[in-house]
Formats: C-alpha cells, structure tokens, sequence
C-alpha cells in the first residue's frame, strides 16, 4: 500500500486503540472496585449508573473539577513533567501489541495491531525501564520525606524485578525463535496430543516462567503484594503523596496501563495470544480472535485484581530478599533448562 | 548541549537520557535495532536510574554561577569549532559513508539480534566472558565499600 494510505490507517489505528486502551484503565478501576468490594463482603459502586458502570466517568469529572494545587516547595519543572512522563511511556508500550490476526477488507490488509517491530518484545521492556523514571522523579521533586523514601523504593523495586522480568521472558525468546510479537504468538499456533493447544505454558514447559513472569510484574506495576511505594498505611502515599487532581489521576491511568500492558503481553507470551475455535462468516472470523484475546486479557486482569484483595503485603526488605535471592536465580535456572531442552531435542 | 548547559545536575542527568535515546535512535537508522533497543533497557532504563538516585540522594544543587574567565571564552569556543570542522570534514571526504537509510548490505552485515549473537559467542568470546567478571568484581567492590564497619552496627537503632 502507498505511503499516504499507510499513514491514515495508522493514525486510525492508533486513535483507536488509545480510545480503548484509555477506556479499559477507566473500566479496570471500576473492575477493582467491585471484584475487592465483593470479596469484602460489600458492593461496589452501585449508585451511578446500573452496577455502578458510570463511576469512572464520575471520578472524571471529579478529577477534571478538583482543585490542582502545586505547592509552593516543589521542583516545578519535575513536578509537573514526571505525571506525564508516566503516562506516556505506560500507554506507549501498547504501540507494539498486537490483537489479532489479519484483517482484510477487499484487497486491503492489515494488521490488528498498530506496528511490527521485528524487536517487539525489547521495545516494551525498554519502556517497561523507562517508566522508573516517572516514579523516581516524581517523588524527588515533591521535596517532601515521605515522597522521597516512597519515590526511591518504588524505583529500586521496580529496577530489582526488572530483570527477573526480562530473564523469564528469554526462556519464551529460545523457543520462538524472534522477538517479534506477532511472530511469537504464531510459533504458539497448532495442537498437540489431539486437543491441548500449543501455548508455551503447555507445550514449552514454561510454567515458571509464566509464574515468575507474573510475580515480577506484579512488582513492577507497584500491586499488592509488592505495593509498599504506594501503602497509604506506611508512607502516607508514597510517591504521589503532594499530587492532586488530575496529576494525581495521571499517575492512576499510568499504573493501570501498565497493568494491561503487562496482561496482554503474558497472554501473548504464555498463552498463545488470540489463538480460539474460530466458526462463521469471514468476517466474524476476523473479530472472533479479537475475542480469544479480549477474555485472556480480561482474566489477567481479575487475577490481578484477587491477589489484591487477598494478599497481605511485604515488607520492604522481604520484597528486596524475594526479587533477588529467589525469583532471580529461579528465573535463571528456567532459562538454563529451557536451553538445554531445546538443544538436546532431536 | 543541554548536558552542559543546564545548572541544576537533575536536569543535566534528565538531558544524558535524552542524549541516550538519541543514540539508540542513531542506531536505529544504521539497521542495529538490537543494540538499539538493548541501548536503551541497559543506558537509558538502568544506569541513568542510578545516576539520577545518586543524585536525588546526595541533594546536589544548583551550581553557582562561578563568573568565569574571559580566556576561557577566548580560547575555548574558536576551538571547539575548530574541532567540529575537522571531524565534519573527516566524516564528509570519506566517498559515501554519511548515510542516513538503511542499505540492505548493512541491515544483513550487523546490528540484528542472529549477527550480534554470531560475534559474541564466536569471535568474542572471551571478552564477554571478562567483561562479565569485571562487572562481578565491581559489584563486589561497591558492596564492600557500602558495608559499614563494625562499631557503628552497635549503636543502630531498632528499626
């Protein structure tokens, strides 16, 4: 396709997909709110809206309205930049991640997904890294000791998981063989012994991996268990505790992004992405994986949500003790295994 | 520019990350998105972090305006243009180096993760090998030098 059509389909795609992405943080808070209520024995929101749906437009307009006050003993270019450095590099990861398969109209095609970088996978873990940043300088520019003390841990949690993060990712690399995303959910495609699909959860072994995996980027969106930066019981709130309004909203979307971004890589990764019983017309079967990969997203998501409401959370030292001295050589010895695996194999 | 121009070290180390990504985009052009984007998780997302915690922590301020000396001016900025002549120049009588785009011969010779893997396990080796044991060693170093000694650990309060 020309150069001007590849443009307008992008810009389509990608105001698209900011749309749902922007509504998914809004309605994953909404999610949190009556999954955790439930489990406490209580309702959610119920008030606005049916089953409270029309909460977060509430809480939007509350954050739009609320008065965004800047005290007077902040670094101002930081305070003010480090929200939205937050924001942008959690919402730009999701650039890379595809949805789906292809999706043809006449002889037009493209794909679900906003662009193919053949280094899909390192893009999104150098965003993953660069989104410290957001958190550190947040809480060195408010200039205030609980913001520093949370600001500094937050970002030495999130560095530490970082690379138990990326170590179990490599054993996922070995057996795709590329770092393109889309190319490694098609290395997942197929069945084995009949009827159990070919996800590398099943057929890799890579069930350490998915739970380090996991683990480590419960770390590094700062959620319970690991959400001490931000433990309104410990340090008051820890690195956005001088924000307010709609920097303080900012830090929330940047949090929950990253919550989806990380679901929609482990279903990518781990569980063969959009991969499901396709049947109808064509184009049903086009939106059908859109589908498949919605409802693994989805149930990352509440996964996420019932650790934080069942979870009681670590202490710092104990969280720093577990990155290092225990996901760490673990993810390293997955590695080594699944190695070794793919070179023995006939 | 910024780096030196900025006063306050925050912004200075905020402007190396900058600098960073202008380098992995720099690798990008010439077909190497591997070290691109290897460049930025390693620089950009771990080293410059500790660059800006020690920062944070040691409470660095502003510099002072130290006024200066005129020599300096005099000296200095007709030498660095001086120097950025010689290396435009350099760059420039080499037929057909400055390019901007990816030509294929490079997007196959290096820079992609298969090439890159080749080299290292291959012909270098051993010097991945000893890098490795340098950063173990500094790592042990900086332990060492953070533990503190042991008549200090007496009066440490309960935590």
């Amino acid at each position: 396709m020309n150069i001007t059509t590849f443009i307008i389909v992008s810009v389509i795609k990608t105001a698209l997909v900011l749309f749902v992405l922007l509504t998914a943080v809004a309605y994953t808070v909404w999610l949190e709110r009556k999954v955790v209520g439930h489990m406490q024995n209580r309702w959610g929101p119920t008030r606005v809206g049916p089953f409270g749906l029309l909460q977060p437009a509430a809480d939007g307009i509350k954050f739009l309205f609320k008065e965004d006050l800047t005290p007077p003993h902040v670094f101002k270019p930081l305070y003010i930049a480090a929200p939205m450095i937050a924001v942008i590099f959690a919402v730009t990861s999701i650039a890379v991640i595809p949805f789906g398969n292809w999706f043809s109209v006449g002889n037009f095609r493209t794909p679900f997904q906003i662009t193919d970088v053949n280094i899909g996978l390192l893009v999104v873990l150098g965003i993953t890294s660069l989104g410290v940043y957001g958190v550190a300088l947040s809480g060195w520019s408010s200039n205030s000791k609980y913001s520093l003390l949370g600001g500094l841990r937050a970002s030495a949690q999130m560095v530490s998981y970082e690379i138990a993060l990326g170590l179990s990712l490599v054993g996922v690399l070995i057996l795709a063989g590329t770092f393109s995303l889309r190319g490694i959910v098609e290395a997942q495609a197929g069945h084995f012994w009949g009827f159990i699909p070919n996800w590398f959860i099943f057929r890799g072994g890579q069930i350490f991996a998915f739970f380090i995996y996991l683990t480590a980027a419960y770390a590094e969106t700062n959620r319970i268990p690991f959400d001490l930066p931000e433990a309104e019981t410990e340090l008051v709130a820890g690195y956005h505790t001088e924000y307010s309004a709609m920097k303080f909203a900012m830090f929330f979307m940047a949090e929950y992004a990253n919550m989806i971004t990380v679901a929609c890589l482990a279903s990518l990764l781990f569980l063969g992405g959009w991969s499901g019983p396709l049947f109808g017309p064509g184009w049903l079967q086009q939106l059908l994986p859109l589908l498949w990969f919605v409802l693994r997203v989805f149930g990352f998501l509440f996964v996420y949500i019932w650790v934080r409401g069942t979870l009681p959370r670590f202490r710092y030292d104990q969280l720093m003790a577990f990155g290092w001295k225990f996901l760490l050589p673990l993810a390293i010895a997955n590695l080594v295994v699944t190695a070794l695996v793919v070179v023995l194999k006939p | 520019m910024n780096l030196l121009l900025q006063r306050h070290p925050i912004n200075s180390a905020l402007s190396l990350v900058v600098v960073m990504g202008a380098l992995a985009v720099e690798f990008l052009l010439l077909g190497a998105e591997f070290v691109a984007a290897i460049q930025v998780i390693v620089y950009a997302g771990a080293v410059m972090v500790l660059f800006v915690f020690v920062i944070m922590l040691l409470n660095a301020g502003e510099e002072e305006r130290t006024g200066g000396s005129r020599v300096a001016w005099l000296l200095g900025i007709p030498a660095v243009l001086a120097g950025m002549v010689i290396v435009c120049w350099a760059l420039l009588s080499e037929p057909g180096s400055v390019a901007l785009g990816v030509t294929p011969q490079a997007q196959e010779a290096f820079g992609n993760a298969p090439a890159i893997s080749q080299l290292l396990f291959h012909q270098f080796l051993l010097p991945f090998e000893v890098t490795s044991i340098l950063v173990l060693i500094a790592i042990m170093g900086a332990v060492v030098l953070a533990v503190r000694p042991e008549s200090a650990q007496k009066t440490k309060k309960e935590i």
